[in-house]
C-alpha cells in the first residue's frame, strides 16, 4: 500500500477513534467526583500571590 | 559554568556574529539582506562592547523573592507603541485603496500599497499582538505559579530578540525581502532568528511552570502554553525553505503547488487559532476574572473549552482553499471542523461573559470591564461569522471579497484589540504601582471611539464585500458577465472611505489610551507602600 493511502486510512479510522476517546475521556475527567473542590481552588488561585512569589516554606503540596 | 566563563563564551559568540555580519553585508546580493546584516553587525558589536565592559564585574544577584516585572513593563510600552504604528499604517493603506494617488510616485517600490500591506498585518498581529502576548504571558505565569520567571535575564533576551525580529521583518517588507507567504513573509534568516527567540520564550515559560509553588496549573497557562508550542511548530514547518545563497535574502520553498498552499493555510489558519485565539484566551481567562474580581464562571467548562479548541482548530485550515486544486475531501474536512469549532468558541465566550454573573452592575462604573466584555462579544460574533463563511456555498460568494477583510477586522480589532486594551489598562496601574488609572472618562472615550470605529469598518466591508461578490457573479441572459473588475472597484469607493474613517476612529482611541497610560504613570497617585520595603525602580 502506498504511504499516502495507508496514512489516510489510518487517520480516518484508528487515529480518529483514539482522539475521540481521549476527548470524551477529558469530559469524564473533568466531571469526576471530587473535582469541584479542586476546580474552585484553582479558579481562585489568581487572587493569591499578587505582589511577590510565594516563600519557600509553602513549597508544592 | 560561572558567569565569568559564560561571559567569555558570549564574547566569542558575539565577536564571530559581528565578523560574519560584516562579511555578509559586503557580499550582500540585495538591499534588504545588506541592511539586515548591518543591523546584525551593530547589535552584536554593541552587545560585545557591553559584555566586555561588564566582564569580571561582580554580577548583580537576582532577587528571587520578587517578580520579574521590568520586562513586563517594557512589553506594555512596546505593545502600545507597535499598536499605534500598526494602526497608523492600516489607516494609510485604507486611504491608499480609496485614493490611489496616495501611492506616491517618489515612494514607489517602498511605500506603495503592496509593500505597506504586509507591514500593517505583521505590525498589528506580531508586533502589537505578539508583544501583548509575551508581556501578559510573563505576567500571568509568574502570578499563577507564585514564582519568579525562570532563566535569570532570559526574559530580556526574549523581549529584545522579539523586537529585533519585528524590525527585521518590517524593514525587509519595505525593501522587498519577502517570501510571499501570508502572515509568514519574513525570509529565511529572520525565520531562524525568530525560532531561537521563540524557543527561549518557551524555555522561560515552561521553566516557570515547572518551579511553580501552586499545585495546579491555572487554565490561562494551558492556553498560553498551547499558543507557544503550536506557533513554534507552525512556524518551523511553514518556513522550510532553502536559501538561494547564504549572502542573499531570497529562498525557495521546499513544498510546491497545492501542498505548499495547504501547508501555508494550515499555518495561516492556526496562526489565527493559536496566536490570535488561544493566546488571547489565555489573557482573557486571567484579566477578565481579575478585573471583575470574581473567579471564572466555570472552571470545568474552561478545561473542556481548552481541549475542544485544541482538538478542533488544527483541522480548520483547508477552508481557505475551497474551489482550488486541493481535493474536495480535504476542503470538506476543513469546513466541517470549522463549523464544529463554533461550539468551543461560544463555550469560551459564555464562560467569559458569565464570569460577570452577580457583578453586571460593574459594567456601569468600570469602562475597562466594559471593554473586555465587548471584546468577548466581538469574539462571539466573529467566531459565528467565520464558520458560516467556511461553508463552501457561502465561501463561493465571500471568498476574495472585502467580506473576508471585514471578518478578520471584527475579530482582530474587536476581540484581540479590545481585550489587549483592557489588559493594558489593568496592567499599567499594577506594574507601576499606581492606585488607579489617570482618567476613567478617557477610557470611556477610547471605548466608544474604538467600538464605533469597528462598527463602521465591519459594516462597510459587509456591504462592499457582498456587493462585490454579487457583481462578480452577475451574468446577463446570454451568459456573459455583466460587470468588469473595474466596475466593482469604482462601486466600492464610498465604502472604502467609510472604512478609512473607522480606522481613524480606532487609531484615535489608541492615541487617547497612550496619553492616559502615560499620565497614569506620571500623575496618578502612587499606591500606599506595602508592609515590607519595596525596592526603588
Amino acid at each position: 500500500m502506498e504511504t499516502y493511502t495507508f496514512l489516510r486510512e489510518f487517520a480516518d479510522s484508528w487515529m480518529l477513534l483514539l482522539l475521540f476517546i481521549i476527548f470524551v475521556g477529558v469530559w469524564f475527567w473533568v466531571i469526576r467526583p471530587g473535582s469541584s473542590k479542586i476546580h474552585s481552588e484553582a479558579a481562585n488561585m489568581i487572587f493569591r500571590n499578587d505582589e511577590r512569589p510565594a516563600p519557600k516554606e509553602e513549597a508544592k503540596k | 559554568m560561572n558567569t565569568g566563563t559564560l561571559n567569555y563564551a558570549k564574547l566569542v559568540g558575539l565577536g564571530l556574529v559581528t565578523l560574519f555580519a560584516m562579511i555578509a553585508a559586503s557580499y550582500a546580493r540585495d538591499l534588504a539582506y545588506q541592511l539586515h546584516m548591518i543591523i546584525f553587525m551593530l547589535v552584536a558589536g554593541g552587545l560585545f562592547l557591553v559584555t566586555l565592559r561588564n566582564t569580571d564585574e561582580p554580577a548583580k544577584p537576582i532577587p528571587m523573592d520578587e517578580y520579574f516585572d521590568s520586562v513586563v513593563r517594557a512589553g506594555v510600552i512596546a505593545t502600545a507603541f507597535w499598536g499605534v504604528v500598526g494602526f497608523l499604517v492600516g489607516v494609510v493603506i485604507a486611504f491608499q485603496l480609496a485614493f490611489p494617488v496616495l501611492n506616491f510616485e517618489w515612494a514607489e517600490g517602498y511605500a506603495n500599497f503592496g509593500r505597506l500591506r504586509p507591514l500593517h498585518t505583521s505590525a498589528v498581529i506580531f508586533a502589537f499582538g505578539g508583544n501583548a502576548l509575551i508581556a501578559s504571558s510573563f505576567f500571568i505565569v509568574q502570578r499563577t505559579s507564585a514564582a519568579r520567571l525562570w532563566g535569570g535575564n532570559l526574559g530580556w533576551f526574549v523581549f529584545w530578540g522579539y523586537q529585533l525580529f519585528i524590525v527585521l521583518a518590517a524593514t525587509g517588507y519595505l525593501l522587498g525581502g519577502t517570501q510571499s507567504k501570508e502572515y509568514a513573509e519574513p525570509e529565511w534568516y529572520v525565520d531562524l532568528w525568530l525560532t531561537i527567540v521563540w524557543l527561549a520564550f518557551l524555555a522561560t515559560f515552561l521553566g516557570t511552570i515547572i518551579r511553580r509553588k501552586e499545585p495546579h496549573i491555572y487554565v490561562a497557562n494551558w492556553f498560553l502554553l498551547a499558543f507557544i508550542v503550536t506557533v513554534a511548530m507552525l512556524h518551523v514547518v511553514n518556513n522550510i525553505s532553502i536559501p538561494v545563497s547564504i549572502w542573499g535574502s531570497k529562498s525557495v520553498q521546499v513544498f510546491s503547488g497545492v501542498q505548499d498552499a495547504m501547508v501555508q493555510w494550515w499555518y495561516g489558519h492556526n496562526a489565527v487559532g493559536f496566536f490570535l485565539t488561544a493566546g488571547f484566551l489565555g489573557m482573557m481567562y486571567y484579566f477578565v476574572p481579575k478585573q471583575a474580581e470574581r473567579p471564572v464562571f466555570s472552571y470545568k467548562l474552561s478545561i473542556i473549552h481548552f481541549w475542544a479548541l485544541i482538538f478542533l482548530y488544527i483541522w480548520a485550515g483547508p477552508h481557505h482553499l475551497h474551489y482550488t486544486a486541493l481535493p474536495d475531501w480535504a476542503s470538506t474536512l476543513g469546513m466541517v471542523f470549522s463549523i464544529v469549532l463554533w461550539m468551543p468558541s461560544w463555550g469560551g465566550m459564555i464562560n467569559g461573559l458569565m464570569t460577570l454573573q452577580g457583578a453586571w452592575d460593574k459594567l456601569r462604573t468600570d469602562p475597562v470591564l466594559r471593554m473586555m466584555v465587548t471584546s468577548l462579544a466581538f469574539y462571539g460574533m466573529s467566531t459565528f461569522e467565520g464558520p458560516m463563511m467556511s461553508i463552501r456555498a457561502v465561501n463561493s460568494l465571500s471568498h476574495y471579497t472585502d467580506w473576508t477583510i471585514g471578518h478578520v477586522h471584527s475579530g482582530a480589532l474587536g476581540w484581540n484589540g479590545l481585550i489587549t486594551f483592557g489588559a493594558l489598562y489593568y496592567l499599567v496601574p499594577v506594574l507601576w504601582k499606581r492606585e488607579r488609572l489617570y482618567s476613567l472618562s478617557l477610557v470611556s472615550w477610547h471605548f466608544w471611539l474604538a467600538t464605533i470605529g469597528i462598527v463602521l469598518y465591519a459594516a462597510s466591508m459587509w456591504v462592499t464585500g457582498i456587493m462585490e461578490g454579487l457583481m462578480w457573479r452577475e451574468v446577463d441572459a446570454n451568459g456573459f458577465l455583466v460587470n468588469s473588475f473595474a466596475d466593482t472597484v469604482s462601486a466600492k469607493f464610498p465604502m472604502y472611505v467609510v472604512r478609512g474613517l473607522g480606522g481613524v476612529l480606532f487609531l484615535g482611541g489608541a492615541l487617547i489610551m497612550c496619553y492616559n497610560l502615560w499620565m497614569t504613570v506620571k500623575a496618578a497617585p502612587a499606591k500606599a507602600p506595602l508592609g515590607t520595603a519595596v525596592p526603588a525602580e
